[in-house]
C-alpha cells in the first residue's frame, strides 16, 4: 500500500463535496467521529481519495497529516481506486491450514496480478484479508462481498469466468 | 398459492453448525422440528416441496435431534440412519434399504420413513439410528437388531436398553442461548425468549451495587483472553468519581481462526446490548460503544437494528422506563487493525486516533475514554450476564470449577469433522469437545495438536488433549484460553511453519511503537523462516528463546508480550521437527514443501 502511486489531483465534482459536508455535518456532534467518516467515504467511492481527505481537513479543522495517520494505520482503509470487482482470499489461521496459500496463488496466476493489485483492465482487485470470521467454511474467498466457502483450486477459473460472463452480458 | 401465506418463514441468527451452514429448520405442529443442513437452493426447494407440502423427510440433510429421548409414546414416524464409525467406511445407504425392507415386510414402509441423516451429533458409535418424533438414539445398531428394531420400538413402541444411546449432552448453551432461536432482528421475539428481563429487574428492583454482586457470584471472568472477574471490573469503573462514564463491548475479534464474537453479535444482538445495558447500569456509565470490524457487516447492521429498536421502545435513551436513568449506546467500527483489539488501543481508535497502546496503568477502569473511568468487555462477557442477573450468581457458578465457572464458547475449525461452535461447561477436556462433539479428526489423518488462543496461544499437543481446560491448566501448557478460537491441526502441519504463521501475523499487525515488538518480532520471523528454508543454524533455537525472552518481558502491550508464545510451545512440544530442519537442511525443506503443496502425507515423506 506504501508504495503505490497516488493519482493526481482532481476537482471535486460538486456532488462529492456536498456529500462530504453532509457526512461532516452529520458526525459533527459526535466525538472522535474521523474514523466514522473515513468509513463513510470508503463506503461510497471504494476508496478515500486524496481529495476528499484534503476537503476534510479543511471542514474539520483536522490536520491532513493526521488524517493520513489513520488511513495508513488500518489496513481496512484505501488510498486508491480498486478494480471493479473485488476478490478477497481470507489467510486468518483456519485457511491457511486448509490451503488457502494455494488458492492465492492461483489466482495470482490466473490474474496474472499479485496479492494487493489490480489488473491493468480495472477489472479484478486481489488482496487478503486475515479471517472473515467463516473459518467453519475454511478455505474463503469473498467475492465481490459474497463469500464463497470450502474453495478448491480447481473453483478459481470457474469464480473468474462467471465475472467474465457477468461483464460481457452487462455490455 | 393460498397456502403460501399461511407458512410463516422466520430468519434465524446462527446455529453454530459452522460445517453444514447454511441450516433451514422446519417446525410443525405436533412434530418434532426437523434441522436440515447445507441447504442449497435445490435442497430448498425439496424442503418444501417434499416436506412441507407431502410431509416427507428430505434424505441426507437431517441434522437429528440433540434431544435424545429415552421412551417411545407415540407411533414412530421416521427413522434416521447414520454411520457414526470412523473408517469403516458408510454403511448408511445399506442399513437404510434393510430396515426399509424390514418395515415392508410388516407393512409398515408406507407410515415410517427411513432417511439418511447428515450428522447426529454422536461419533465413533457404529450405525446410529434415531427414531423420531421421540428422539430415542441407538448406537452400534447391527444388522441382526433391526428385526427387533421394527417389530419391538416400532411396533410396539418398546425401547431397546441394550441400544439405547443415553450419554448426557456435553453441551450447556447459555451465551448461545438463543443463538438460532429467535429472530435477531426482532426485538419483539427477543422480547418473547426473555431478553431484558434481567435489565429491567436490575433497573426497577436492584441497586447497581447489587448487580455487581451478582456477577461477582457467578464467578465470571473476562471471555476476551485474560480473564479478569468481570464484577471487579466493573466495581474498579464504579468506584471513582467523574462526571461521564463509559462502556465498550469489545467486538473487535481480531484473533484469527475464531469466529464465537461473530455468532453472537449476528445471532442473538439482542444478549450483548442487554449485557451492556446491564454493565452500564452496574458501573454508571452514561454511553457505550459497540467497537465492531467492520469485516462484519452483517453483525453490524444486527447490532445497529437492536439498538434502535430498544431505542423507540424506551429501553434506551433519556430516562429508561421512567427511571430517572438514562444510558445510550452507539457503534464504531474497527477498521482491519488486530491491536485495536487491546485495551488501549481500542480506546484511541474510538477517540478517532491510529489504535496505538499506552502503558498501563493508569487502567482504563480509572482513565479509559476521553480521560474517564472506563469498562471494556467482550462479547461473550456480555452476552452471558443477562443469564446470570435472570437466573442469579450461584446458578452460573454450578456450572465450571473451582477457579474458572460457568461455560465457555469455542469455535472449532482446522482439521477436524465438523468445525462448529461449541459451549461447554469449563472443565471439559479438550478431547471431549474435539472428539465428542465435533467428530474428531478430518480425513483420517491423526490429530497433532490444538491451538488455543490464536496468535498469543499455544499448542497442546495431542496426549495432553485430556487436559480440563481451566484459564490455569492452559497457562501452564504454555497456552491460554484466548477467546477461545481452537485449531485442530493433523500431523501433516507443519509446527515450523504454523509458527512462522502465527509469528508473522504479530508482526505485520505489530503498531511498531516499542522495539521488542517491532525489531524482535522481524528478527525472529527472519530466523523462523531461514529454519523453514532449510538453513537453520544450531545456535539458531537458543537465540530465538533469548528474543522471546526479550519481547515477553520487554514490550509495551499484550501483543508484544504473547507474539512468542505460539513460538515457544511449539518449540516445547515439537523441538524435533525444528531440529529436523535444521539438520536435514535445504534438500529436506524442499522435500517437504513440494509435498505440503501436492497435499501428500508427511508421515510418506519423512
Ligand atoms: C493484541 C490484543 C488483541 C486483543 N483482541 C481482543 C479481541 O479481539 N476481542 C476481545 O474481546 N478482547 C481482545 N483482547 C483483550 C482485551 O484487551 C480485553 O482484555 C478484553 O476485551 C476485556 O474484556 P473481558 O474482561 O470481557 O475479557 C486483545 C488483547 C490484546 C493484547
Ligand atoms: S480463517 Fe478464514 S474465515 Fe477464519
Amino acid at each position: 500500500m506504501n508504495n503505490t502511486v497516488l493519482p493526481p489531483l482532481r476537482d471535486l465534482e460538486p456532488e462529492v463535496q456536498q456529500e462530504i459536508d453532509e457526512c461532516v455535518e452529520r458526525w459533527s456532534d459526535q466525538e472522535g467521529n474521523l474514523i466514522m467518516i473515513l468509513h463513510e467515504i470508503q463506503n461510497h467511492h471504494g476508496y478515500v481519495p486524496r481529495e476528499a481527505s484534503l476537503l476534510l481537513a479543511e471542514k474539520t479543522g483536522v490536520p491532513l497529516a493526521r488524517i493520513y495517520e489513520v488511513l495508513t494505520f488500518y489496513h481496512y482503509f484505501r488510498l486508491v481506486p480498486q478494480g471493479k470487482h473485488q476478490i478477497t482470499v481470507c489467510n486468518g489461521t483456519a485457511c491457511y491450514l486448509k490451503g488457502s496459500a494455494r488458492l492465492l496463488s492461483e489466482l495470482e496466476n490466473r490474474l496474472e496480478i499479485k496479492e494487493g493489485e489490480t489488473t491493468d483492465d480495472r477489472l479484478f482487485h486481489l488482496e487478503t484479508v486475515r479471517c472473515i470470521g467463516c473459518c467453519g467454511m475454511a478455505p474463503a474467498v469473498v467475492v465481490d462481498g459474497t463469500t464463497v466457502g470450502k474453495v478448491a483450486t480447481t473453483d478459481i477459473a470457474g469464480i473468474i469466468e462467471k465475472i467474465h460472463i457477468q461483464e460481457e452480458t452487462n455490455e | 398459492m393460498a397456502a403460501k401465506c399461511q407458512i410463516p418463514i422466520r430468519r434465524v441468527g446462527s446455529y453454530g453448525y459452522a460445517f453444514a451452514d447454511p441450516l433451514v429448520e422446519v417446525k410443525t405442529a405436533g412434530a418434532p422440528t426437523i434441522l436440515y443442513g447445507l441447504v442449497d437452493e435445490e435442497a430448498a426447494a425439496a424442503i418444501v416441496y417434499q416436506h412441507v407440502g407431502q410431509g416427507k423427510l428430505l434424505d441426507g440433510h437431517i441434522i437429528g435431534s440433540r434431544q435424545r429421548g429415552k421412551t417411545i409414546d407415540g407411533p414412530v414416524t421416521a427413522i434416521l440412519v447414520r454411520d457414526s464409525s470412523r473408517d469403516e467406511g458408510d454403511k448408511t445407504e445399506f442399513f437404510k434399504e434393510s430396515i426399509h425392507a424390514e418395515l415392508t415386510e410388516h407393512g409398515l414402509a408406507d407410515t415410517v420413513q427411513v432417511v439418511s441423516a447428515l450428522d447426529l451429533g454422536i461419533y465413533d458409535e457404529g450405525l446410529t439410528v434415531q427414531l423420531l418424533p421421540s428422539g430415542v438414539t441407538y448406537t452400534n445398531v447391527l444388522s441382526r437388531d433391526i428385526t427387533r428394531l421394527v417389530t419391538e420400538s416400532v411396533q410396539k413402541q418398546e425401547v431397546l436398553d441394550h441400544l439405547l444411546y443415553s450419554s448426557p449432552d456435553l453441551q450447556e448453551r447459555i451465551v448461545l442461548r438463543n443463538c438460532g432461536i429467535i429472530d435477531p432482528e426482532s426485538l419483539d421475539d427477543a422480547l418473547r425468549h426473555d431478553s431484558y428481563k434481567g435489565f429491567v429487574r436490575a433497573l426497577t428492583e436492584q441497586s447497581p451495587e447489587q448487580v455487581i454482586d451478582t456477577v461477582k457470584t457467578s464467578g465470571l471472568r473476562g471471555r476476551g483472553g485474560a480473564g479478569f472477574p468481570t464484577g471487579v471490573k466493573w466495581e474498579l469503573t464504579r468506584k471513582p468519581e467523574a462526571d461521564r462514564k463509559f462502556v465498550i463491548c469489545n467486538a473487535d475479534e481480531g484473533d484469527p481462526g475464531a469466529f464465537m464474537d461473530r455468532s453472537v453479535l449476528e445471532g442473538d444482538p439482542h444478549a450483548v446490548l442487554e449485557g451492556l445495558m446491564l454493565a452500564a447500569f452496574a458501573i454508571g456509565a452514561c454511553k457505550g460503544y459497540f467497537y465492531i470490524r467492520a469485516e462484519y457487516p452483517l453483525a453490524v447492521k444486527r447490532i445497529q437494528k437492536a439498538i434502535d429498536q430498544t431505542r423507540e421502545r424506551g429501553l434506551l435513551g433519556e430516562n429508561i422506563l421512567g427511571s430517572g436513568w438514562s444510558f445510550d449506546a452507539a457503534i464504531r467500527l474497527g477498521a482491519g487493525a488486530f491491536v485495536c483489539g487491546e485495551e488501549t488501543a481500542l480506546i484511541a481508535s474510538i477517540e478517532g486516533r491510529r489504535g496505538s497502546p499506552e502503558p498501563r496503568p493508569p487502567y482504563p477502569s480509572v482513565q479509559g475514554l476521553w480521560g474517564k473511568p472506563t469498562s471494556i468487555n467482550n462479547v461473550e462477557t456480555l452476552a452471558a450476564v443477562p443469564w446470570i442477573v435472570a437466573k442469579g450468581g450461584e446458578a452460573y457458578a454450578r456450572f465450571g470449577t473451582e477457579k474458572s465457572k460457568g461455560t465457555k464458547v469455542f469455535a472449532v475449525t482446522g482439521k477436524v469433522l465438523n468445525a462448529q461452535l461449541v459451549e461447554v461447561p469449563m472443565g471439559t477436556s479438550v478431547r471431549d469437545i474435539i472428539f465428542g462433539i465435533c467428530g474428531g479428526a478430518q480425513d483420517a489423518v491423526p490429530i497433532k495438536g490444538v491451538q488455543t488462543g490464536g496468535p498469543s496461544g499455544g499448542i497442546i499437543p495431542e496426549p495432553y488433549l485430556d487436559t480440563p481446560i481451566t484459564y490455569e491448566n492452559l497457562s501452564e501448557l504454555g497456552s491460554i484460553m484466548g477467546s477461545g478460537g481452537m485449531l485442530v491441526m493433523n500431523e501433516n502441519d507443519c509446527m515450523v511453519d504454523v509458527a512462522a504463521f502465527y509469528l508473522k501475523f504479530c508482526v505485520d499487525e505489530s503498531c511498531g511503537k516499542c522495539a521488542p515488538c517491532r525489531a524482535g518480532g522481524y528478527q525472529m520471523l527472519q530466523l523462523l523462516q531461514k529454519i523453514a528454508k532449510g538453513r537453520g543454524e544450531p545456535g539458531d533455537l537458543d537465540l530465538i528463546r533469548r528474543i522471546c525472552k526479550a519481547m515477553q518481558c520487554a514490550s509495551l502491550c499484550g501483543l508484544g508480550q504473547t507474539a512468542p508464545n505460539p513460538v515457544l510451545s511449539s518449540l516445547r512440544f515439537f523441538e524435533d521437527e525444528f531440529l529436523a530442519y535444521i539438520e536435514g537442511g535445504t534438500s529436506y525443506a524442499r522435500k517437504l514443501k513440494k509435498a505440503r503443496a501436492e497435499g501428500r502425507n508427511l508421515k510418506d515423506v519423512v
